[in-house]
């Protein structure tokens, strides 16, 4: 198998006026979770639906595992798994035969895929219920089922299209814990559109930020957070004054700083040592309960780089 | 391309009016030809298996059920959000097109073939003298040809509606009256004609100089260029990149 499981070069399209995907350019390594990221109408699964071959590029090109998907998207169908924007189970079907049906859709010998079967869906805890038509399921039970459909034939390569929108926090929380688990036990290349940039966070090995069809920043998740912003403290405690926050904010080492609530957060620049802060806090009569010293979130860095693109 | 083409077979023939609605919805609709399978073959005796009435039949109930299933194996299956997933499927668009198309074509055949042995029964015990009555090869082979290409025709016709509309109902509801608009017009252009004793005299001229087997050759050869000609259309138009277009 090649090192990168997808290369996209200057790859756009365009529906009538409108400009989906804008010349986008990234290499999404083998072997790891990408999350593809970026708000409601940026192109994430208009690039998907590029991907798989299932439209057809403006200009530009990408390879999928080595396919081309304008030319050899028959290549890349085959070898990819897919769960897309709704979960596309048959609700008229049992959950066995929706599986059953892709099985066989992927010429799995019957054994090999009355086992998988068996296997994915002992694994999501609905094994038991195998025999039930998937209308009388949980929102959350069928996308579970979409995801074991997506790994049935063990595809190096799973497209999942916001998995976890709609979800309830329970039910999200199970399809993200099957899919981290299933992604490290099967040693599936994942590419991950989300929202939800906890789950980003805590799935992805690299992410990257698309608006309006144009990437506006690629890489591991720490990386993406120095890049929105430096080192930060939280100071917890009471007696904030103004002559503190002053003196404070004349220091060169401190970017910004503000109060809110007994909270002091201190945005710093790199490498800055923060006990001489605390110091100064103590000597101007500042009570300090708590330090803690941490990163912007991923959500703030989505925030700051949707901002910046305004 | 067989082994793709059973596989969608047997998902479709497994989803078979499971959805919620349309079972009832097909029982109603099997309601007028299971009449027509009982009722004329009661009235009319003998000339149930001798005389042209049964390709009523076998017009009818190839048209009503393959109208009632095409449009919820093609549309629904947009409607029911699960064409997407089935697209980015390795299988291939004619793989999808012919396993749905066979199933609905099976479906609406078999059933009018079972409706026209259950005419038969009927007119034999309802008129029994003696001896087994039987349809007249000629009419027998017109039933089967006929039922089997109006089916086909409409199975071409529901994938086509169905690409265009927004909802298994609305296909449904198009196809059916798109394909009662032909005999409607014929049956009034008839009307049109028979009404004058001119074109009364010139009509029976004409249909005397034509034995049934030439009618029906004539239809069936319509019928077969029809099936064709929207089986082609249809092929061209069901293509991956326009449906997750629509």
């Amino acid at each position: 198998m090649t090192e990168t499981a997808i290369r996209i070069e200057n790859l756009t399209r365009d529906f009538e006026t409108v400009r989906a995907v804008d010349g986008l350019s990234l290499d999404v390594p083998t072997g790891i979770i990408f999350g593809f990221l970026g708000p409601n109408g940026a192109g994430k699964t208009t690039t998907i639906n590029l991907l798989l071959g299932l439209l057809e590029p403006t200009s530009g090109r990408a390879e999928v595992l080595g396919f081309d998907t304008r030319t050899q998207a028959d290549e890349v169908r085959t070898r990819t798994g897919a769960l897309l924007e709704h979960s596309g189970v048959y609700e008229q079907l049992t959950a066995e035969d929706n599986l059953e049906f892709y099985g066989r859709i992927w010429r799995m010998p019957a054994a090999e895929r009355q086992a998988r079967i068996k296997e994915l869906l002992t694994h999501m805890g609905v094994w038991e219920r195998r025999k039930e038509r998937v209308g009388t399921w949980s929102k959350g039970m069928k996308q579970k089922l979409a995801l074991a459909r997506a790994m049935l034939h063990r595809p190096p390569l799973v497209f999942l299209d916001e998995p976890t929108a709609g979800l309830d926090v329970v039910a999200a929380a199970a399809v993200r814990d099957d899919l981290e688990a299933l992604a490290a036990r099967e040693g599936v290349t994942v590419f991950l559109t989300t929202h939800n940039m906890a789950e980003a966070e805590r799935l992805c090995a690299q992410v990257a930020v698309i608006r309006e069809g144009r990437l506006v920043a690629l890489g591991h998740p720490d990386k993406l957070r120095a890049r929105a912003g430096g080192p930060r403290v939280e100071i917890i405690g009471r007696g904030f004054n103004e002559r503190a926050l002053q003196l404070l904010r004349a220091r060169p080492e401190v970017v910004a700083a503000e109060v809110q609530n007994q909270h002091l957060e201190i945005d710093l620049r790199e490498g800055t040592d923060t006990a001489p802060l605390v110091g100064l806090m103590v000597s101007e009569g500042v009570q300090v309960e708590e330090v803690r010293r941490g990163k912007a979130s991923l959500e703030e860095v989505f925030l700051t780089l949707m901002q910046e693109e305004k | 391309m067989k082994d793709d083409i059973l596989t969608v077979i047997w998902k479709e023939r497994k989803g078979l009016f499971r959805v919620r609605g349309r079972r009832a919805q097909a029982l109603l609709a099997m309601f007028s030809p299971v009449l027509l399978a009982i009722y004329f073959p009661l009235q009319e005796g003998a000339g149930w298996v001798e005389s042209p009435l049964s390709l009523l039949l076998a017009f009818v109930a190839p048209l009503i059920l393959v109208g009632m299933s095409i449009p919820d194996s093609f549309a629904g299956e947009r409607e029911r959000h699960t064409l997407p997933t089935l697209l980015a499927s390795r299988l291939s668009d004619r793989a999808i097109l012919f396993g749905k198309i066979i199933t609905s074509v099976a479906f609406g055949w078999g059933v009018t073939l079972v409706l026209l042995l259950i005419g038969l029964v009927t007119v034999n015990v309802a008129h029994w003298d003696g001896h087994i009555l039987f349809y007249k090869p000629s009419i027998l082979l017109a039933d089967l040809a006929f039922s089997f290409l109006v089916a086909m025709l409409t199975a071409a016709a529901g994938v086509l509606f169905s690409l265009r509309a927004a909802t298994a109902q609305e296909a449904q509801q198009t196809l059916m009256a798109v394909l009662l608009i032909p005999p409607m017009i014929l049956q009034f252009v008839l009307f049109a004609i028979l009404s004058s004793e001119s074109g009364e005299a010139r009509f029976r001229e004409v249909l005397a100089t034509l034995s049934f087997e030439q009618v029906i050759l004539v239809i069936v050869a319509v019928l077969l260029v029809l099936d064709v000609v929207l089986l082609m259309v249809a092929l061209a138009r069901f293509k991956r990149a326009r449906l997750i277009l629509d």
